[in-house]
C-alpha cells in the first residue's frame, strides 16, 4: 500500500461533482481506493474511517480540495493524480441533444394546446383509447386505423356528438381540412365545394376532378365506412353536413357514399333538404331518389363532381382527356372475336363498386370479391371468369402487405395472369396519386403492360388516373408515361368503365 | 365547446405511423409527432384497464386532485414531541419509512434505526437486547405515511423524538417530520452508535427547545416561497438542499438570537444547521406530505399520492384507491459511492423522501439543479432529459416553481398512474443510499427508477373496483 496525496488550495467544488471524479479515479489501473473531497472536518472523518487520512491531509482546510490515493505504485498514482486534477478543471460542455419526443397525446396537448385534430393510425385495437383521449382533451379526431370494434365506434361518436367534436373514421382514409390533407389525399386548391364522404377513393376522385378543373374544395370530411350503417346512423356524415352548411366559404355540398342503410339514407336526404346550400348526393350507382329543391343526385363520382361544379360556380366542369379516338378504334378493331370480357383490377374499393354499377346498368353483371350482386361473389385469389373486377385493397390482399395504392406487386402479377386468358379484351385499371400513394405508379403499370403485351398483343389497357398537377407525382408526368406504354388514360373512373364497355361491346353483343 | 374546424388552418397531432407525420411536414402543415408504442408494452390486461380509465370521470377527478395540489399552502407552524401530536405513537411504538413491514423482512439499515430508536427511548441498552423485544412482540410498528408523518431513509420516529409540524393552510391538514441529522453515521441510515444517540439527545435537549420557541415567535413560515426560491438557486430539494437550508436559517436566526439561549448553545445550533446541507429536506418532505394528503381519497383519481420505500419494498398510494398500499421489491439505486464504499454495500432503496418526487421535486426537477446532474448522469443535458421525461407521466406543470434552465417552465407535478403504465416510464428518484448492514450509515448518493410492478398492481385494483 502506497499513499499519495495532493492538496489544491482554495479550489471549491461541489461534493457531488467531486464524487464523480472520485469514482472515475478509483476505476483507473493500479488504484485501490481514492478520496477526492473538500477538506472539511466531516470529510476528514470519512477519510479516517476509510483509512485514507494521511499526514499531508491534515493541513487541508474546508476550502481546499484534497486528493488521496491508495495505489500500487508511484507511476500509477501520478497518472491518476493528474487525471483527477484534469477532471477538476474540465468544464463539461452541454451536449445538445434532440428534445425528448412526446410519448403521449396528454403531454403534447399540455405543451401545445393549439392542437386542433389528432390523426390516429395505430393498430385498430389501440385506436379507441387514443381517440377517446383526444376527445377528452377537446380535439377533433381522424381515425385512419381499421378493425376498431363497432361498439367502440358507437361510444366514440356518441361522446363526440355531445361535445360537438368531429370523429372521422375509424377506417377513414382521406380528409382535407383547412387545406391540410390527412391520410391519403390529393393536393387540391381551395374552392367552393365541400365534400363529405364515406368512401376514401371516392373523395379522392371527386376532389381531384374539382382540383384538375380549377374549381377547388373547401373541405373534405371522411366519415369512415361504418358511419352509414344503421348502428352508427350516419352521425359523422350528418355532423359534417352541418359544419359545411354553416361554413361561409362552402357554396355547394357534395356527399359521397356507397348506398347507405335505408334509414340512414333517409336521414341524410332529409337533412340535405333543409340545407341552405345546394347539396349533390352521390350514393354510388343508386337511383332511388329524385331531385328536389336544393338537392340533386349523381350516379357516378364524375357526375357528382360535375354537378357540384356547376352549382358552385355556374360553369361546366372541364376535365382534360387524353384519349386519341382513332387509336382507340384501332385497338378495339384489332381485338379477336372471342375477346369480349373485361377484367378490372382496382386499388380503390369505391371505384370497383362504381365500375360494377356502370356495367350492371348495361346489363353486365360482374364477378367480384366485393360484388354488387351477392350471387356473383368469388374469392380474391380465385381465377377470373367472364367479366371480373377485383378489389385489390380488400382484406385478403392487404393482410401483412401494403395497400395496392403503394405496393403494385399483386396487381402486376394479376395483370400478367389476366393477359393470358384469350377471352379478355380489356384490362381496366385505376391509378391513384397523391400523398400516401406510390411515388411512380405509372412506371409500375407500364412495366406490367409491356410484359403483358409479350403474351397477348391485342389486349387493351384502360386506366383512370386520380390526382392533380400539385400531387407529389404530378399527374401530367404520370399520364405521359402511361400513354407511352399504350395505355388509354381517363381522368375519372366512370369514363374508364364506359370506355371499356364500348371497346368490348360489339364482341359481347355478337 | 369546440367549434367547427371546417375552413380552419388546423394543427395536427399524429399518433401512429411516422409516414403520416412526415407527409404532414412535407405538405407544410403545422404538425406534432407522438412517439407511439403499444401501451404497457402491449399487455392486453393493462390495455383493457387503461381503456376503462380513459373517461371524463377520471379526468375530472384528476383535475380535482391537481387543484388540491396547486392550491396547497404548506406552512411550518411549530414543533412538538412526537407522542403529543401523533396519537398512534403510544408506549412502545415506532413509525418507519415506506410501506408496512415486519421485523423479519426489514433491511439492515431499517433494523439499525429501530435499534437506535429503542436505545434512544431507553427500552434497551444495546443492540443485543432488541431480539427480546421483538420476540415478545413488544414494539408496535406502523408506517410514517399512515400517521401523517414522513422521514427520510429509515424514517424511524419514536414517541419522544421532536417533530416539526407543517400545516396546509388551505385545508388545515398537518404532517410531521423528524430532525435531519446530517450524513454519515446517523440513525436514519441505520447507525446506532454512541455518537448517534448523543446527537439525538442533543437535538431533543438543546436544538428542539430553541427552534420550538423561535418558530412560535416567528409565526407560521410559508414553505412554498423558500422551495421556489431554492429551486432557482440550484436545489432540486431532495439530494440537494443547500439553498433551502440557508434560506431557512436566514428566516429563523433572528428569532433564535432574540431568545434567552446562551451564545454557545446558539453557536452550536446554527453551525449544526448550517453544516448539514440536508437540514431543510425533512421540512420540505412534510410540505410534500400535507400537499399530497390533501389530494388523496378522491374517488377515481389516478394521481399518485405517495412513493416510498422501506429498504425492502417500494410502495405507492393512489388518490382514488385511498389508503391501500401497492408494492414491489425495492431496487438498489445506481450509486455514486463515498470513499471506502463500493458496489455491493448499497442497500435497496429506502425512505419516505421520494415524497419529494411525488410532489414534483427531486429528480423531477433535475433540470433546476446543475450540481445534482453529476449524480443523475454525466451532463446537464441528461438532467434536462430526466425532467422532460417526467413531463410525460405527470398531469400538469406548476409555474409557481419555475425551472430557469427550461425557460422558466414549471416543474412536472402530479404523477398519473395511467401515464406511467402506458408509457412504461418510471418515476425517477434521486436518493441517499444506506449501507446494507445495520450500524454502518451512508454509503453515497444515487438515482433509482420506481419499480413498474407497483403501478401495474394499482392499475389492476382500479379494474377490480369497476
Amino acid at each position: 500500500m502506497v499513499f499519495f496525496a495532493k492538496i489544491l488550495k482554495n479550489e471549491y467544488r461541489d461534493s457531488v461533482f467531486l464524487m464523480r471524479i472520485n469514482d472515475q479515479v478509483e476505476r483507473m489501473p493500479g488504484i485501490k481506493r481514492a478520496a477526492v473531497m473538500m477538506g472539511t472536518e466531516a470529510n476528514k472523518d470519512l477519510m479516517k474511517e476509510a483509512g485514507l487520512y494521511i499526514d499531508q491531509v491534515k493541513e487541508a482546510g474546508p476550502n481546499d480540495l484534497v486528493i488521496v490515493l491508495d495505489a500500487d505504485d508511484k507511476g500509477n498514482a501520478e497518472v491518476a493524480l493528474n487525471k483527477a486534477q484534469e477532471l477538476t478543471f474540465k468544464i463539461e460542455r452541454e451536449t445538445r441533444s434532440e428534445e425528448e419526443p412526446y410519448r403521449s397525446l396528454r403531454s403534447a396537448a399540455a405543451f401545445e394546446p393549439d392542437i386542433d385534430l389528432v390523426l390516429i393510425s395505430t393498430p385498430g385495437e389501440y385506436a379507441y383509447r387514443e381517440a377517446m383521449r383526444s376527445l377528452l382533451l377537446g380535439k377533433h379526431v381522424m381515425i385512419f386505423s381499421s378493425n376498431v370494434p363497432i361498439e367502440k365506434e358507437i361510444q366514440l361518436k356518441g361522446f363526440a356528438e355531445n361535445k360537438n367534436l368531429l370523429v372521422m373514421g375509424p377506417d377513414a382514409g382521406t380528409a382535407i381540412i383547412g387545406g391540410v390533407g390527412l391520410g391519403f389525399f390529393n393536393v387540391v386548391n381551395e374552392g367552393p365545394v365541400g365534400i363529405v364522404g364515406a368512401a376514401g377513393t371516392g373523395i379522392q376522385e371527386v376532389s381531384s376532378a374539382l382540383g384538375l378543373s380549377g374549381t377547388g374544395i373547401s373541405a373534405a370530411i371522411g366519415t369512415g365506412s361504418n358511419d352509414i350503417t344503421e348502428t352508427i346512423g350516419g352521425k359523422t356524415m350528418l355532423m359534417g353536413l352541418n359544419m359545411l352548411d354553416q361554413h361561409d366559404g362552402t357554396k355547394t355540398i357534395t356527399i359521397i357514399s356507397k348506398p347507405p342503410n335505408k334509414s340512414v339514407a333517409e336521414k341524410v336526404v332529409q337533412r340535405a333538404y333543409k340545407s341552405k346550400k345546394p347539396v349533390i348526393l352521390n350514393f354510388i350507382g343508386n337511383e332511388d331518389f329524385s331531385p328536389s329543391g336544393n338537392v340533386d343526385f349523381a350516379f357516378t363520382l364524375e357526375e357528382a363532381a360535375s354537378k357540384s361544379c356547376i352549382k358552385a360556380t355556374g360553369k361546366e366542369m372541364k376535365l382534360a382527356d387524353w384519349i386519341n379516338p382513332a387509336r382507340l378504334k384501332e385497338a378495339s378493331d384489332a381485338l379477336r372475336s372471342e375477346q369480349g370480357f373485361v377484367r378490372g383490377l382496382f386499388s380503390g374499393g369505391t371505384i370497383n363498386y362504381e365500375s360494377q354499377a356502370i356495367f350492371k346498368k348495361e346489363g353486365r353483371s360482374v364477378w367480384s370479391n366485393s360484388p354488387l350482386d351477392k350471387s356473383k361473389k368469388i374469392g380474391g385469389f380465385d381465377s377470373s371468369r367472364d367479366d371480373t373486377f377485383i378489389d385489390m385493397g380488400s382484406e385478403e390482399y392487404v393482410r401483412g402487405v401494403p395497400h395496392p395504392m403503394i405496393d403494385f406487386r399483386f396487381r402486376k402479377e394479376r395483370i400478367l395472369k389476366e393477359a393470358q386468358d384469350p377471352s379478355v379484351g380489356v384490362i381496366l385499371l385505376d391509378i391513384i396519386l397523391g400523398y400516401g400513394a406510390n411515388m411512380d405508379p405509372a412506371s409500375e403499370i407500364s412495366d406490367a403492360v409491356n410484359r403483358a403485351r409479350a403474351i397477348n398483343k391485342s389486349v387493351v389497357f384502360i386506366s383512370s388516373i386520380i390526382g392533380t398537377e400539385s400531387d407529389p407525382q404530378n399527374i401530367n408526368n404520370q399520364v405521359k408515361t402511361l400513354l407511352e406504354a399504350g395505355v388509354f388514360v381517363t381522368p375519372t373512373s366512370a369514363r374508364a368503365a364506359n370506355m371499356a364497355l364500348k371497346v368490348v361491346d360489339r364482341r359481347w353483343k355478337a | 365547446m369546440s367549434s367547427s374546424i371546417v375552413g380552419k388552418k388546423i394543427k395536427v397531432a399524429s399518433v401512429g405511423l411516422d409516414s403520416f407525420f412526415n407527409d404532414l411536414k412535407k405538405e407544410g402543415a403545422n404538425a406534432v409527432r407522438i412517439e407511439w408504442k403499444p401501451p404497457a408494452g402491449g399487455a392486453p390486461a393493462a390495455l383493457k384497464a387503461l381503456e376503462e380509465l380513459e373517461t371524463e370521470e377520471v379526468d375530472q377527478a384528476n383535475s380535482k386532485a391537481m387543484a388540491a395540489i396547486f392550491s396547497a399552502e404548506p406552512k411550518l407552524v411549530g414543533m412538538a414531541i412526537a407522542k403529543d401530536v401523533i396519537p398512534e405513537l403510544k408506549g412502545m411504538s415506532l413509525s418507519h419509512a415506506g410501506p408496512p413491514i415486519r421485523w423479519e423482512r426489514m433491511s439492515g439499515p431499517m433494523k439499525g434505526a429501530v435499534i437506535g430508536a429503542a436505545i434512544y427511548e431507553g427500552w434497551i441498552k444495546n443492540e443485543t437486547e432488541i431480539n427480546e423485544l421483538i420476540n415478545r412482540e413488544q414494539i408496535r410498528f406502523m408506517t410514517d405515511h399512515d400517521v401523517s408523518a414522513v422521514g427520510p431513509m429509515a424514517g424511524v420516529i419514536s414517541p419522544n423524538m421532536p417533530v416539526f409540524i407543517v400545516q396546509n393552510e388551505t385545508t388545515g391538514n398537518r404532517a410531521y417530520t423528524n430532525f435531519n441529522e446530517g450524513v454519515g453515521k446517523v440513525l436514519r441510515y441505520g447507525a446506532y452508535g454512541k455518537e448517534v444517540i448523543d446527537r439525538l439527545n442533543w437535538m431533543k435537549e438543546t436544538l428542539y427547545p430553541m427552534l420550538n420557541e423561535s418558530i412560535s415567535k416567528m409565526g407560521p413560515l410559508g414553505l412554498k416561497p423558500i422551495m421556489s426560491q431554492s429551486l432557482q438557486m440550484g436545489d432540486e430539494l431532495h439530494t440537494r438542499n443547500v439553498a433551502s437550508t440557508l434560506l431557512f436559517i436566514k428566516e429563523i436566526t433572528p428569532y433564535m438570537a432574540g431568545s434567552g439561549f446562551t451564545s454557545s448553545q446558539l453557536s452550536q445550533a446554527i453551525s449544526f444547521m448550517g453544516g448539514n446541507n440536508l437540514f431543510f429536506l425533512n421540512i420540505a418532505m412534510a410540505a410534500g406530505k400535507v400537499t399530497m394528503d390533501s389530494a388523496s381519497g378522491i374517488n377515481k383519481s389516478t394521481i399518485v399520492t405517495a412513493l416510498t420505500r422501506n429498504g425492502t419494498d417500494f410502495g405507492i398510494k393512489i388518490s382514488g384507491l385511498g389508503k391501500e398500499w401497492f408494492t414491489a421489491p425495492a431496487p438498489v439505486p445506481k450509486t455514486l459511492f463515498f470513499p471506502g464504499f463500493k458496489e455491493g454495500d448499497a442497500n435497496p432503496d429506502i425512505g419516505d423522501s421520494a415524497i419529494m418526487e411525488t410532489n414534483g421535486f427531486g429528480a423531477f426537477s433535475s433540470a433546476a439543479s446543475p450540481a445534482v446532474t453529476q449524480v443523475v448522469g454525466s451532463s446537464v443535458s441528461e438532467a434536462i432529459r430526466v425532467t422532460r421525461r417526467m413531463y410525460e407521466i405527470t398531469a400538469a406543470r406548476d409555474k409557481s416553481f419555475p425551472i430557469p434552465m427550461l425557460n422558466f417552465e414549471g416543474i412536472p407535478r402530479g404523477i398519473d398512474l395511467r401515464l406511467v403504465v402506458e408509457t412504461s416510464i418510471s418515476p425517477t428518484i434521486n436518493t441517499g443510499v444506506a449501507h446494507r448492514l445495520p450500524g454502518m450509515g451512508t454509503v453515497g448518493f444515487g438515482i433509482v427508477d420506481a419499480p413498474l410492478g407497483a403501478f401495474d398492481k394499482a392499475l389492476q385494483r382500479f379494474e377490480q373496483n369497476v
